[in-house]
């Protein structure tokens, strides 16, 4: 219990370390939101405009302050565009950045959610397989696979899946365009095509980590003694050597579930899905730093959360810190 | 126990070979073997003599990289060699179980005792899930564990070494087979547990006619055990004859030669005078690991060119009290004095010189040496780091140093430590301490890893040394043989507290604390009716840690 809120107060600390990196690191791209909407046409009046009411004029230090406190009552702001755009109409309708925010979050989270349901069963087992067959074809021909696939790039792998299962063999819909009115059934079958490129993407590393923790057991005697009791190579596997290999698989399976939720910009635009990611890209290009800043910090708790689950549940995988002597 | 009964086990012109590389090269050269229903074999030699590798070969098994490449080995009829994978695993397990080495690495960390125990007779079909818990139960009472009600529900972790041996044990036993292989399994426990888990062993073989093959490379271990016994070197059979007559007439020189071991035995030197200041003087030391006390109070003395031996049980302090004196752990009270000075208690308080004064031997030598650093960079490193020499005298110091120990220069200085054998790691390991040129080492379980011959060598060697260059040695052991060969004095701990010290002489006539006296009539004797005696005049109860835990 102490390991867990220790890790929950370094998550913190690293959330807040990312802030301050994100805000410095948006602030010093050359430009900023006043110079990108006005173009061509920015004059001086104009930018200062926009910047006082935007209250970019004001100090790196000072703004990155004020930003932070309204963060602690979970305010995460309003963008600059809805600003700029409410005061030019006469200050109606603005949307916060967590409600712009909200609906894609929950997209991500949902196209995340079908990958990880496809891909950790399916890259565990293959791994399970590949350790049973080891140095055999069936080894190989996974393990080619797996390597191909990721090391393919991913809008490749993407129109690739769609010609296959979409164009020549029309099973799945080549656009993902879902939105909340949906019914669960054809969002998920509008999910499906990004879903399985994603699959393809992150299943390598799962597979061969659960292929190489196992036979990295094989050489224990419990594992020779489970093999001189007469058990069958697949039970020796699946019962003696995989709940022992469960934590370093664990991990694993935490990161690439962590980088579903992060790193998935291309596959997003490929299949027009609208994921957090193409907000994100869109911010970062007009320097919209309310939303980038709320993007990152998502992605930054994305990866701490995920991490200390997997944190957790490498403990209670182990009978040692489970059950103290 | 030698009248004709059914023949169950029979090896012939066995052949293994291993892979190096990419070659084979050979671990048995044509071994026969016959074992009758209910029958004992004892197989020994020292380590390489391929007693395991028979051992499993006897269960039609082979280790990765190697292949049994002759011969045969039936099993009641059934040939082992050629026989397909299935038909083996119906065999393995049910009719002929194995017991390890080591019980705690061979459990599964991940289930409890009682589903490991249920495994084997459920998956063969012997009995069902309640029913072999049932008897797993019964067989761990019989075995004499605590608890035997409530034991199973544990896992490995939670239960102590001796324990665990008993556990297994009675998990081979599940299906009832015809035939065990006991493969060293009490060579790593402390001689108190070994005693119990050998009665325990003996009574269980006996009850249900067992025949077992016992592995080991303890001759008075394997007098109380085996019907007949049979001696290994380098993978060829030197003799074999019934216990008594292969105890009391040894054809083979290599026979007596490892009777003729434990003959070692310095002469105790004279008492340090009254008013020596001892080298290392330990006062009064309190420690512990976080909340857990591991020492109470320990205090002795070590006078120039003596040793003393610190005996104990595992867990009994002896190697925490080496981590305070090094300074590795620093007391919670009491004081380490070092030629009369008091030393700093954290290490990392102490000079240069204060740290070259008191060095370690390890008992893992493999572990101990950087596998990626020649021998001569291991040496060279404490050399340069206590004296400052470079270069060419520090080439020949280092070639002066493996002298010392006995190792050619020229051909061990380039070396890797994988490339030694396990005597030879720990002569470097000796010549590193040495490097330093200290007054003082702590030699922690040096010999207990290594086989007898050899144990002997590094024992003959430190005694040399000590002559030689006047140290004084605290030498933290289990086995009291090797206290009988070396020490000048000896410390008994027990939990963190010592029960008896004085000279070696002293110790080894009574009286003693009730406690040592329990560790000297533990040790097997070379005398097949030893165990036997000890139960008659003790009883079950009286012996190993039951007894123990009375005190």
């Amino acid at each position: 219990m102490r390991i867990i809120l220790q890790r929950l107060g370094l998550g913190l600390i690293t959330l807040l370390v990312v802030s301050i990196v994100i805000f410095v690191a948006v602030n010093m791209l050359p430009g900023d939101f006043a110079q990108v909407i006005l173009g061509q046409g920015a004059t001086e009046e104009a930018s200062a405009a926009i910047r006082e009411s935007l209250e970019l004029d004001k100090s790196l230090t000072a703004r990155y302050f004020s930003w932070l406190g309204k963060l602690l009552t979970l305010d995460l702001g309003t963008s600059f565009a809805q600003l700029n755009f409410a005061s030019n109409m006469g200050g109606a309708g603005t949307v916060t950045v967590a409600e712009q925010i909200a609906p894609r979050l929950g997209n991500t989270l949902f196209l995340a959610g079908v990958t990880a349901a496809i891909a950790v069963p399916v890259s565990v087992m293959l791994g399970v397989l590949a350790a049973l067959y080891r140095n055999t074809p069936f080894d190989r021909a996974v393990n080619i696979f797996s390597l191909t696939s990721i090391s393919s790039p991913e809008f490749f792998l993407a129109y690739v899946l769609i010609l296959l299962l979409a164009v020549l063999n029309p099973i799945l819909q080549p656009l993902s365009n879902i939105n909340s009115d949906m019914s669960f059934g054809e969002k998920l079958e509008k999910t499906l095509l990004p879903a399985l490129t994603l699959t393809l993407v992150v299943m390598a590393h799962m597979m061969r980590m659960t292929r190489a923790a196992i036979i990295n057991l094989l050489a224990s005697p419990y594992i020779e003694m489970a093999r001189l009791k007469g058990m069958s190579p697949m039970r020796v596997i699946v019962r003696h050597a995989l709940p022992n290999a469960l934590a370093p698989i664990i991990n694993v399976i935490a990161l690439n579930l962590a980088y579903l939720i992060t790193g998935v910009v291309v596959v997003e635009v490929v299949f027009v899905y609208p994921g957090i990611g193409q907000l994100f890209v869109d911010s970062v290009k007009i320097r919209d730093i309310p939303v980038v800043q709320a993007c990152c910090l998502i992605f930054a708790a994305a990866y701490i959360l995920l991490n200390l689950t997997a944190d957790i549940l490498s403990i209670l995988s182990n009978p040692r810190l489970r059950h103290p002597k | 126990m030698t009248e004709a009964r059914d023949l169950l086990l029979k090896i012939r012109d066995l052949r293994i070979e291993g892979r190096s590389d990419e070659d084979w090269f050979p671990i048995i050269n044509g071994v026969d073997l016959d074992l009758h229903k209910g029958e004992v074999l004892g197989l020994i030699g020292e380590s390489g003599a391929g007693k395991s590798t028979i051992g499993l070969a006897a269960m039609g098994y082979t280790r990765d990289g190697v292949r049994i490449s002759g011969g045969s080995v039936e099993f009641d009829g059934i040939d082992l060699v050629n026989a397909p994978a299935r038909v083996k695993r119906g065999l393995l397990g049910r009719r002929i179980a194995y017991v390890a080495q080591s019980a705690a690495a061979s459990f599964n960390p991940a289930h409890r005792l009682i589903d490991q125990h249920v495994e084997a007779p459920v998956q063969h079909g012997v009995s069902g899930r309640s029913d072999s818990i049932a008897d797993g139960t019964e067989l761990y009472r019989k075995l004499r564990l605590p608890n035997p009600d409530e034991i199973g529900f544990r896992y490995p972790h939670q239960v102590s070494g001796g324990q665990l041996q008993r556990a297994m044990t009675a998990m081979a036993m599940a299906c009832r087979p015809d035939l065990i292989i006991f493969d060293e399994p009490t060579t790593a426990l402390d001689v108190t547990t070994q005693i119990e888990v050998l009665a325990a062993i003996r009574q269980i073989v006996q009850e249900f006619d067992t025949a077992a093959i016992y592995i080991t490379h303890d001759l008075a271990v394997v007098a109380q055990m085996a019907d007949r016994i049979k001696v290994l070197l380098r993978g060829d059979e030197v003799e074999e004859a019934d216990t008594r007559t292969m105890l009391s007439a040894p054809k083979e020189d290599y026979t007596k030669s490892l009777w003729a071991v434990r003959s070692f035995e310095r002469t105790e030197k004279p008492l340090a005078g009254a008013d020596e200041v001892p080298v290392v003087s330990v006062r009064g030391v309190t420690a512990a690991y976080g909340d857990t006390p591991v020492l109470h109070d320990v205090s002795f003395d070590i006078h120039a060119g003596r040793t003393v031996a610190v005996v104990g049980e595992s867990g009994s302090g002896k190697s925490t009290t080496a981590r305070c004196i090094t300074g590795l752990l620093p007391p919670l009270e009491g004081e380490v004095l070092f030629n009369g000075q008091v030393l700093p208690a954290d290490y990392r308080k102490r000079t240069k010189d204060q740290l070259r004064q008191a060095q370690m031997i390890y008992q893992m030598a493999d572990t101990a040496l950087n596998p990626r650093r020649t021998i001569g960079q291991i040496i060279g490193r404490p050399v340069q780091f206590y004296s400052g020499l470079h270069g060419l005298r520090l080439r020949d110091r280092v070639n002066e140093l493996l002298d010392q120990i006995e190792l050619d220069p020229d051909t061990f200085y380039h070396r890797l430590p994988s490339e030694l054998s396990g005597g030879q790691k720990q002569r470097v390991g000796i010549a590193r301490a040495l490097a330093a040129e200290p007054e003082f080492i702590i030699c922690d379980e040096v010999t207990s890893a290594l086989d007898q011959l050899v144990a002997e060598g590094i024992l003959r060697l430190l005694a040399r040394l000590q002559d030689e260059l006047g140290l004084s040695y605290m030498f933290i052991t289990h086995d009291l043989a090797t206290v009988r060969a070396i020490a000048d004095e000896v410390v008994v701990m027990k939990d963190g507290r010592v029960v008896e010290q004085g000279g070696k002489t002293e110790m080894f006539h009574p009286p003693h604390h009730a406690y040592t006296d329990l560790l000297l009539s533990s040790v097997p004797e070379m005398d097949p009716d030893w165990l036997d005696r000890l139960l008659a005049q003790r009883g079950v109860d009286n012996i190993g840690d039951a007894a123990v835990d009375k005190m």
